[in-house]
């Protein structure tokens, strides 16, 4: 449901001229709701950047996200899968 | 990767019925200019909520589509956990709510010069929206005009 949510939220944002990303938990749902831009990761639910207190993990995460942003070779639904 | 097996039966069947929101035509907007440049704002759906805010309510048929302004400038550890799910493991998020609100390493980013700025607020949801009529009708569009406002850029958007 909270991959649904912020997909949802993303496409808006998207709408509104706002570029996004959003990290993705469930790859199943993912490519059923198709928000813009996702990266799919290989974390269980209530940890979607890896792990607590470990800011090399959760900065490797979003630097893969960011990067999906920068890509201008990336086409609308953009899914990426994430690999540590 | 998340799973499905990750719940239980009762909610894996549920899921499996559910009909999911397609999102088409699929909305795109290429990044303008260097992140370098950019305004980020955080979108998490974990239902955060900063010291003083309202919980979001678990009681509403269909899931709180209601959202949260996150000041830019709060202590991530102030942040409290209202998210009522039982499907996942909370304890991690509570001890570093940077694991799916990420303020700590956003303000890095901007100071090592690798996003421009952060918008003075982010936005919490709380993601267990099983009937998401109202958030795409009325509080998705609300929460995407604050940020238009705030001349936001790019979003990161993290579930739960």
């Amino acid at each position: 449901m909270c991959n649904q949510a912020v997909g949802l939220v993303a496409a808006e944002l998207e709408r509104r001229g706002i570029a996004s990303v959003a990290i993705q938990l469930l790859r199943e749902v993912t490519r059923r709701v198709r928000p813009p831009r996702a990266l799919c990761v290989p974390f269980p639910h209530g940890r979607p950047l890896g792990e607590p207190d470990r800011p090399s993990v959760q900065h490797a995460v979003i630097e893969a996200a960011l990067r999906m942003l920068e890509d201008p070779t990336l086409e609308p639904p953009a899914l990426v899968d994430y690999e540590a | 990767m998340g799973d499905l097996d990750e719940f239980s039966p009762d909610v894996r069947l549920f899921l499996k019925g559910y009909p999911w929101r397609r999102i088409d035509p699929v909305p795109w907007t290429p990044l303008r200019k260097p992140l370098a440049e950019c305004r980020l704002a955080l979108v998490s759906s974990a239902g955060l909520v900063a010291p003083g805010q309202e919980p979001f309510d678990a009681s509403l048929r269909g899931g709180d589509p209601g959202f949260r302004a996150i000041p830019s400038d709060c202590d991530p550890a102030s942040l409290r956990d209202t998210h009522r799910s039982e499907s996942y493991d909370h304890a991690p998020l509570r001890r570093d709510p940077n694991l799916a609100f990420p303020l700590d390493r956003a303000r890095e980013l901007v100071a090592r010069g690798r996003i421009g700025s952060l918008a003075p607020r982010h936005l919490s949801f709380m993601g267990s929206i099983t009937a998401p009529g109202r958030l795409v009708k009325r509080t998705a569009p609300e929460a995407a005009g604050w940020l238009v406002a705030d001349r936001v850029d790019v979003a990161l958007l993290v579930p739960v």
